[in-house]
């Protein structure tokens, strides 16, 4: 009757023990990252290729936008946070570590005879004052602005280095994702919007009708990004808070590295120069 | 007399069934209640505040950055296209529903059937992005920029229909097995028993459906975002762009906090507002239609 | 039913039946339209490695697999809870409500508000509600419990109308026969309304299969193969959306998924109409 006794405490013992260890492996094995949606198709080959170095991993990319990532770091709902754009002295409560580098590019679509446009038009055109391509060299037709919808990193980019205000832009089409806006300007002959530059080279390199036009005489390719001479780039980063250990630590250091130069070129991104 | 007016006799086994379906029934209530209280919660601060802020939620002028939240132009924009939606499609589907019933051939009438079922299940996304990259084009050439109240309202048609000849069929498929008999006994054409009696006998859950289906136009999202425009404006013609407030809900709601991400908890429980009116209206004029109907038999 | 009774009446139902047959090939075409570019698309993308496959490259390559597994997984759970619990509140309104009483009116309001909910307000509320207050974080279980409160009203709405289509004599003579409510529901009223019902099951999962907004709050992005209910996931249409929206290059494949999502339609359709032939067999 002891024997029993102790044989069903031992029996105890062993499974909360088993019960506990499983717990804590499992928290420490699962990474949670939400952000950007430019960034997660890049998060998520990278997540691939690491959950394949490293067994018994799980890393959860949601999408969602950068406020979203920055909002879910400070809840603690997820460990890293995709941000696709420099932090803000606010969010100085979260250390950035960056990833890769993206630009952003005028596009027009490729039967506009107009092949560059200076930085005053650019932004008469967007507030409205300038209507017609025949003000620019272009055919007699009303120019179609497309704009990104509030909110994105990627509009507040292109707001701050035109020195513009949200309300001050006259848009004829508002768009969401990337794609959205190429498939736009390509449809429409008259448009002229802007989109990340990797997005736009894979599309003209692929036949794509659209053209990107150069800004402050600079031609927008992954190239001039790289070296650090296209004005309008940006950093991709991955935020936490506090300090990072264990596997969130080498996630990190992993997409910072040379190994995954071939992933970040992939996804028409520009990467990290040499580590 | 309904069906639930003949009584069984009730032995234990009925009066467990009773408060198995009754607690059914609860919970669907309740889940409706759940998303009732979850919007108010999450709008009454703007909701409240509204009174005082002078404009506030009853501007035509969206813009978030300045602090300003007026939904009246994506109000009239989303009712726009619904309706417009709703007026295009309701007769090809009407339409459809009769030919498939009566005037086709049986097999292909199933076959037609089974391919609207098919296209319920096409995702919006994939309409959307169709919109996008063939209809918008198109439409730009006869009107820039194409992206516009149109471009959206026939792309929800598109979308609204299949389901639309569905319901018409289940309706029109039930007053057929009641009265197209009888009328066809007295040498009634098919036709003519379809607009004077099946039509009218079918009205009360017609009715119903199509206004669900207006509810369901109000209620989408990705299509309208991809081909709309999404420009925050009050429409002055077919081809102006215009944003929903589904389309600024879906745009914007990742990135807002604070008062932007009320303004659009707001705009949702003014869009579930919206819906609980109109579905009033048709239970009211689907019960009015029946008592006419039942009356004049 | 066919018209070829008396001569003026059969010459009016052929004109009539001649336009709205027009009327019926020309709404189809643009559908048409559609479902072609979709074919011509991602028709080469289709193999039966794609079908097995997990993405890769951010879904370029590989295949849908593990997007396909979540996706049934999903719809399991949404038609695991919304079929018995809308068949239950469907037979409540038809076996214990009388039409015309409060109660009846009532439930019937909150059905039509309920199926009038923006999907984007499911999105929301599925995400605070399931995924953050239940905790179930995101996760499939999330998303098909979102899907099941949205696809109620729909298959409700199916359900009843199948059910009222039961005449009125099979139930004056189960009384007569002294049978139960349950047991007339249980051997009669539901295999003569199988049919109807299977139509109902068709018309709910074509409306969770083409749902995206409320999954991507819900179930999530992610293309892992799920492991528990508990795991995120993304849905076909989820990554349709992706492919075409977020990623350069995608459109074939989404192309592809949009196929076999459609595909995956036509299996539902088709189960859930021999499931309807083999109920209305069982009743006779």
């Amino acid at each position: 009757m002891l024997r029993a006794r102790q044989g069903r405490f031992l029996l105890l013992t062993l499974v909360v023990t088993l019960f506990v260890a499983a717990c804590s492996r499992d928290a420490s094995q699962r990474l949670v990252v939400t952000g950007s949606s430019t960034i997660a198709p890049l998060a998520t080959v990278l997540a691939e290729r690491f959950e394949a170095r490293h067994p018994g991993v799980k890393i959860d990319v949601q999408a969602g936008g950068s406020a979203r990532g920055i909002a879910d770091v400070r809840q603690g709902l997820a460990t890293l946070g995709m941000v696709s754009r420099a932090l803000k002295p606010e969010e100085g409560d979260l250390a950035a570590d960056t990833i890769a580098h993206d630009g952003i590019t005028m596009i027009v679509h490729r039967n506009t005879p107009v092949t560059s446009l200076t930085r005053e038009q650019i932004v008469a055109i967007y507030t409205g004052q300038l209507r017609n391509w025949n003000e620019v060299g272009g055919p007699d037709a009303a120019i179609t602005v497309v704009n990104k919808a509030e909110g994105r990193s990627t509009l507040e980019l292109f707001l701050s280095h035109f020195k513009l205000s949200a309300p001050a832009i006259r848009a004829d089409v508002v768009i969401g994702d990337n794609q959205q806006g190429i498939k736009t300007v390509a449809g429409n002959p008259q448009a002229i919007g802007y989109v990340s530059i990797g997005t736009a080279e894979y599309e003209a390199s692929r036949g794509g009708p659209i053209r990107l036009l150069p800004l402050d005489g600079i031609e927008p390719s992954t190239a001039t990004v790289s070296a650090g001479r296209f004005p309008l780039s940006r950093p991709l980063n991955l935020v936490h808070r506090g300090e990072l250990g264990g596997i969130a630590r080498d996630f990190v250091d992993f997409a910072r590295s040379t190994e995954v130069h071939d992933l970040v070129t992939g996804q028409y991104f520009v990467p990290l120069a040499g580590r | 007399m309904s069906p639930a007016s003949i009584s069984f006799r009730s032995p234990a086994a009925d009066r467990t069934l009773y408060r198995a379906l009754a607690l059914c029934a609860g919970l669907v209530a309740a889940i409706l209640a759940l998303i009732l209280v979850y919007l108010t919660v999450a709008s009454a601060s703007l909701l409240v505040a509204d009174a005082e802020a002078g404009g506030g939620l009853w501007q035509t002028q969206w813009s978030p950055s300045a602090g300003v939240f007026g939904l009246l132009a994506m109000l009239v924009g989303s009712a726009a296209v619904s309706v417009l939606a709703l007026l295009i499609a309701v007769p090809p589907g009407l339409v459809l529903a009769i030919w498939g019933r009566f005037f086709a051939p049986p097999g292909i009438g199933a076959l037609y059937r089974g391919t609207m079922g098919l296209l319920a299940s096409i995702p919006s996304v994939v309409y959307g992005f169709w919109g996008l990259v063939v209809l918008v084009p198109w439409l730009n050439r006869w009107a820039p920029p194409g992206a516009s109240l149109l471009a959206g309202a026939l792309i929800l048609a598109l979308m609204i229909l299949p389901i639309l000849v569905l319901q018409a069929d289940l309706a029109l498929e039930e007053a057929r097995r009641r009265h197209l008999a009888g009328a066809m006994a007295l040498g009634a054409s098919v036709s003519g028993t379809v607009r004077r009696v099946l039509l009218p006998a079918a009205a009360p859950h017609l009715v119903p459906a199509v206004l669900l289906q207006l509810g369901r136009a109000l209620g989408e999202t990705m299509a309208v975002l991809m081909v709309a425009g999404n420009v925050v404006q009050l429409p002055d013609s077919l081809a102006a762009p215009i944003r929903t407030l589904t389309a600024n809900i879906a745009l914007e709601m990742a990135y807002a906090s604070g008062a932007h991400q009320t303004a659009l908890f707001a705009s949702g429980w003014l869009l579930l507002m919206l819906v609980t009116v109109l579905m009033l209206v048709a239970r009211h004029l689907a019960a009015r239609v029946a008592r006419g109907a039942r009356d004049a038999t | 039913m066919r018209p070829d009774q008396t001569d003026r009446a059969a010459d009016a139902d052929r004109l009539h039946g001649r336009w709205m047959g027009i009327v019926a090939l020309a709404t189809l075409l643009v559908p048409a339209l559609l479902v072609g570019e979709l074919l011509v698309e991602g028709l080469p993308a289709l193999s039966l490695g794609f079908l097995f496959d997990a993405p890769a490259d951010a879904g370029r390559a590989g295949g849908i697999g593990s997007v396909l597994v979540s996706t049934l997984w999903v719809l399991a759970v949404c038609l695991g809870v919304a079929l018995p619990l809308g068949l239950g509140c469907a037979l409540f309104l038809v076996e214990q409500v009388r039409a015309d009483s409060r109660l009846g009116r009532g439930l019937q309001l909150v059905l039509d508000i309920l199926g009038g909910v923006p999907s984007i307000v499911f999105g929301l509320f599925g995400n605070r509600f399931f995924a953050v207050e239940l905790g179930l974080g995101f996760s499939i279980l999330s998303g098909g419990l979102t899907l099941a409160c949205m696809v109620l009203p729909l298959f409700i709405r199916a359900a009843e109308q199948a059910l009222r289509q039961c005449p009125l004599g099979y139930r004056r003579a189960a009384v007569a026969l002294a049978v139960s409510r349950w047991g007339f529901v249980r051997r009669i009223l539901l295999p003569v309304a199988g049919r109807g019902i299977a139509l109902g099951i068709v018309l709910s999962s074509g409306r969770a299969l083409a749902e995206t907004a409320v999954l991507l709050f819900t179930a999530g992005y992610v293309t892992r193969w799920p492991e528990s209910w508990l795991d995120s996931g993304r849905t076909l249409a989820v990554h349709i959306y992706d492919l075409a929206m977020n990623v350069s290059g995608g459109s074939t494949n989404a192309a592809a998924t949009a196929l076999v999502l459609l595909a995956l339609a036509i299996g539902i359709q088709g189960l859930a109409a021999m499931l309807g032939r083999l109920s209305t067999g069982a009743s006779q």
